[in-house]
């Protein structure tokens, strides 16, 4: 929360696809700019296999490799690494426009538990977020994977993650009038994809989570429970449909909305740190 | 610059013919006295016959030392004659190292005809080295451009297939310039590409030439010759140039052996000598990329590569590495093991740990080098890519299973190299067995069991011990005898750490590892209690074949003898429920196996007996007095079955054969009190028949009871005979010969 919301407001209402990266070995944010000329070198060359690429010259894809030191949430955080990749217009050569075609961030918010028992040649940077074409995820992750000897897997969120966000979400304070809180299930073995969209008053689900959660700042897996039986229940009255025995997929809420496949998108500046605070201890248990 | 080189040719003969006599007789001596040949050769005639040939083959190199422009070999008898002297030389036993400067000389000056330089060319077939000078000295020839297109082509590939038969290359490396400069002319590009690869250092990598290479590539596009010097260069100077080869890449270079490769392959096999083998270097060998899912869900060990994340750091932080880096030896070139030893203390792993599992060399490395990052690299990599491409743990990756299972073994036979577990797979395993079929990569999974790292971890029963045994129980005989087997390898594999361990007790680094001596005991003990109950299960589940019998009898094979053969101090005695079907089994196999594990047993509880009362102080550990009490209760039920026949009275085990007389008489069987033993025993019965059928070839009353007194030893002799060791040892360890026919059995045969 003690970011500056100018410095991060671009990381908003954009979709972000999820990755857990294991520890880098032997990255320096010291030469983060020394990185970025290789990986243009890298990209230019994984574009024509076969034609070598000389380091430093203009290429038509520029990439800027950058620190993000707002984005922590504690002191022993590794600052935020981010990479941009944009393009040059071939046609009008210098003062032309440079156009954003993919971005990439890796973070750790509160992740000290993990950073501390890891040695000093390693740098803990275990959440990595993407946007733009997948081609150029994969060139810049295995250039990573390659150089830094890191391994990056997409991170999955499991239903019963996406209930505690619902639930948790709910429960946040939003200046502004808020938008629906939106539930997407999915039913199960059926020939045609079947998907259910439950969407709740704001200020009601926020009435609801108040009655079921007891101590502020803390959050039981029995309360998620109990909120979301009282949503099934609701439902089932109506529709006589169990949502139980469906699979949430989705979940969208004023704060943020995120897909059980691993993809993201923050809505609210003030509340970014907490939900990669979230997303910063899924994508460690999925490296340990 | 080359008028130097010139003038110096021109003026040398003089100084060279000299020197060229002496080492020339020098060489002839060097070949008469060379063993074998001349030896076989009854010396006289061959000997002669050698001399002559070194004869004419010395007025041939005069003749060529001398030789005037344009001697045509048509016309010209005399040139015909020294030049197949040479050819024939040449081809039979390869040019003497002095041979070439002359030679080569006159093929590159444009004197002669083309067809006689080319012959010539062709005829250089080294029979030891290649002096460097005569090649330096070819090169300045080559770049006056006296002699014609085709010959400097022909030379070109000369010298790469001879590159390694040069005795110094140092002087060569000065003329890298001279041979960059000729990558313009089109067609020697792609032969002075390859030369230029051979020769290539780090500090021959300029941004210069990096820049000439790309204009060439932009001239002539991808051209493989360019993208070998290219990436050659990149590997060295990975902050100037990069490149990325397609995957389908195998070969760089065409291959330019030309007409030598053959005749230097056979000469060096006919003079049986040492030289120096040329090989071929392969570069970075791109895996090749398979296919299709998303990006970093394929499957793919990464090949080794230079670590080029170190070169810019460690210049930066400017401190000792330096010269380490500057010498660093790129692990694409390791090839070899000598190149290994030769280069251990500047050669540092690859930027990808993943890639040392199809690497040996490197794993020998790795065994050298205990450092913690190593580990903690492989350890993250191989977590995550067994996870990610577990078959049964993913959903959709069931079409992967072939893929995964290579990775499997892959990864085993890491481990038995290394000798040593990851704990990355331990972890796996724990975390898949539960979700595992039993069918999927069986034999890989079950391997890899047996290297789950001994540690005092209490919670093996649930990871390990629970899914395991689930499985155990509703899967295959086959099933059940794999896992009997790969538990014995775990056995092993932690008793040989152990044995291991406390060798180097004083070492430090394992006791990082917190092991004290009671916890090895009682995870030990636990495993040897967890395969105790499940083989009892399976007897009865299976009816006890042959074959379980076997696997099981295996594993305590181990077991009896950890106390002296692996130091432990911990022995623990088969069930009931693996003792009784195993002594009573209808197989001789099984039954030999159980009296070899009873003979060890008692030789082990012996010694640590001994060991108790000689050292008189107080052991950290003493067996139980119950052990003893087991193998005594075993004993007695096995000399009373096999011997005095009194398994039915004397048998005091609470699971054994003791049985009242009342009921035994209700069985109508007669002579119960013989039936289980070595003459009457079921698995021994055939034994007794053919004893018989020898003894007495004309009864064929099959009379047993005709076997005893002096007979019985016979029969015993024969059983020895026909293998049975196990009972030999087990009867004359465990049974008192000479009081024999006395009362006094079981008490001698008591520990």
């Amino acid at each position: 929360e003690n970011a500056d919301p100018q410095r991060t407001a671009f990381l908003l209402r954009k979709q972000w696809t999820l990755y857990s990266v294991t520890p880098m070995y032997r990255f320096s944010s010291a030469h983060l700019r020394h990185y970025a000329r290789l990986l243009s070198a890298f990209i230019a060359a994984e574009k024509q296999k076969g034609l070598a690429v000389e380091i430093g010259v203009e290429l038509d894809i520029k990439v800027a490799v950058s620190s993000l030191p707002d984005l922590k949430g504690s002191n022993q955080d590794q600052a935020a690494i981010l990479v941009q990749l944009s393009s040059r217009s071939p046609a009008s050569q210098k003062n032309s426009e440079e156009k954003l075609i993919w971005s990439g961030w890796f973070c750790c918010v509160s992740g000290d538990d993990f950073s501390q028992n890891i040695p000093e040649d390693f740098t803990c940077l275990p959440l990595f977020l993407a946007n733009g074409a997948e081609c150029y995820t994969s060139i810049v992750g295995s250039w990573f994977q390659k150089t830094f000897d890191c391994l990056f897997r997409r991170l999955a969120i499991s239903p019963l993650n996406l209930s505690w966000m619902a639930a948790m979400w709910t429960g946040c304070k939003v200046d502004k009038t808020a938008s629906a809180v939106e539930l997407v299930f999915s039913v199960p073995r059926l020939p045609q994809p079947l998907d259910i969209s439950y969407a709740i008053h704001p200020e009601d689900a926020k009435a609801l989570w108040a009655t079921v959660h007891k101590t502020p700042g803390e959050i039981t897996q029995e309360e998620v429970d109990v909120f979301m039986d009282c949503l099934y229940s609701h439902f089932h009255r109506h529709f006589k449909i169990h949502l139980s025995a469906t699979k949430l997929v989705k979940v969208s809420t004023a704060i943020a909305s995120a897909h059980c496949e691993g993809i993201i998108k923050f809505l609210q500046s003030q509340y970014l740190t907490g939900v990669l605070m979230l997303l910063t201890e899924l994508a460690i248990s999925q490296i340990q | 610059m080359w008028r130097r080189h010139s003038s110096k040719t021109q003026k040398q003969p003089l100084q060279v013919h000299c020197k060229n006599q002496t080492d020339l007789s020098a060489w002839r001596k060097g070949g008469r006295t060379d063993p074998e040949k001349s030896v076989q050769n009854n010396q006289s005639p061959g000997d002669q016959k050698n001399d002559s040939k070194q004869d004419s083959f010395e007025q041939a190199l005069s003749y060529f030392e001398k030789v005037q422009d344009h001697v045509s070999l048509k016309k010209n008898s005399v040139l015909q004659k020294h030049l197949t002297t040479v050819e024939s030389i040449a081809l039979q036993r390869g040019l003497p190292p002095e041979g070439f400067d002359v030679l080569l000389n006159v093929a590159l000056s444009g004197k002669l005809a083309d067809t006689v330089n080319t012959r010539l060319l062709k005829s250089l077939i080294p029979a030891s080295v290649v002096p460097e000078t005569s090649v330096v000295s070819s090169v300045s020839w080559l770049c006056v451009g006296k002699c014609s297109g085709n010959i400097q082509l022909l030379f070109l590939r000369w010298l790469i297939t001879i590159f390694d038969f040069i005795d110094h290359k140092e002087q060569l490396h000065a003329l890298y310039g001279f041979f960059f400069s000729f990558l313009q002319d089109e067609k020697m590009c792609p032969y002075v590409c390859h030369l230029l690869y051979l020769l290539t250092r780090k500090e021959s990598v300029k941004p210069f030439r990096i820049r000439r290479l790309l204009d060439l590539q932009a001239k002539m596009g991808m051209q493989s010759h360019l993208q070998a010097l290219l990436s050659l260069y990149k590997l060295f100077c990975p902050e100037l140039v990069t490149i990325t080869l397609p995957g389908k890449m195998k070969t760089y270079f065409k291959n330019s052996d030309g007409p030598w490769k053959a005749a230097i392959n056979t000469v060096r096999r006919r003079n049986q000598e040492n030289s120096p083998v040329s090989q071929p270097l392969f570069l970075g060998t791109a895996q090749p990329q398979s296919r299709k899912r998303k990006w970093n869900t394929q499957l793919i060990i990464p090949a080794s590569s230079t670590n080029k994340n170190n070169l810019k750091e460690d210049k930066e932080k400017n401190h000792v590495d330096l010269y380490s880096t500057n010498e660093s030896f790129p692990v694409e070139q390791l090839q070899t093991f000598s190149q290994l030893l030769q280069n251990i203390s500047h050669l540092e792993f690859p930027s990808q740990m993943g890639s040392v599992l199809t690497n040996p060399l490197l794993l020998h490395y790795m065994n050298c080098i205990k450092d913690e990052s190593i580990y903690l690299r492989l350890y993250y990599w191989m977590g995550q890519t067994l996870q990610e491409e577990c078959t049964w743990c993913t959903a959709d990756n069931n079409e992967y299973e072939e893929e995964f299972k290579d990775f499997l073994e892959t990864v085993y036979k890491t481990e038995c190299f290394l000798q040593e577990g990851f704990s990355s797979c331990e972890e796996f395993l724990y975390k898949s067995l539960p979700l595992w079929d039993g069918l999927c990569c069986r034999s890989q999974i079950l391997r890899l069991v047996s290297w789950i790292p001994l540690s005092s971890f209490s919670e093996m029963k649930s990871h390990l011990y629970d899914p395991l045994a689930q499985l155990f129980f509703t899967s295959s005989l086959y099933f059940k005898c794999s896992v009997l087997e790969s538990l014995k390898q775990l056995l092993q594999n932690w008793l040989n750490w152990h044995i291991i361990n406390l060798d180097s007790e004083s070492d430090s680094q394992f006791h990082s590892l917190n092991t004290t001596l009671s916890g090895l005991v009682n995870v030990v003990a636990e495993l040897i209690h967890f395969v105790g109950w499940i083989s009892t299960v399976a007897l009865r589940l299976e009816h006890n074949p042959t074959f379980l019998l076997y696997f099981i009898l295996d594993f305590y094979e181990t077991v009896c003898d950890m106390y002296l053969r692996y130091n432990l101090p911990l022995l623990i005695m088969p069930p009931a429920g693996v003792f009784y079907p195993a002594l009573l089994s209808m197989d001789s196999v099984s039954l030999n196996q159980l009296c070899y594990i009873m003979y060890r047993y008692r030789t082990n509880l012996v010694a640590a007996k001994e060991n108790e009362l000689t050292k008189k102080k107080i052991l950290q550990f003493k067996f139980s007095s119950q052990t003893y009490q087991e193998y005594n209760q075993y004993i007695i039920a096995m000399v009373g079955c096999l011997w005095t026949s009194s398994a039915f009275q004397k048998d005091v085990h609470p699971q054994g054969l003791h049985m009242d007389d009342e009921l035994l008489k209700k069985t109508t069987v007669q002579e119960f009190k013989t039936s289980f033993n070595i003459v009457y025993h079921p698995a021994m019965m055939g034994y007794a028949v053919l004893f018989l059928q020898q003894a007495w070839p004309d009864d064929t009353t099959f009379n047993f009871s005709l076997i005893k007194g002096k007979k019985w030893n016979w029969y015993l002799e024969y059983l020895y005979a026909q293998g049975l060791k196990g009972l030999k040892v087990f009867i004359e360890s465990s049974i008192n010969r000479v009081s024999q026919a006395s009362r006094s059995k079981a008490g001698n045969v008591q520990v």
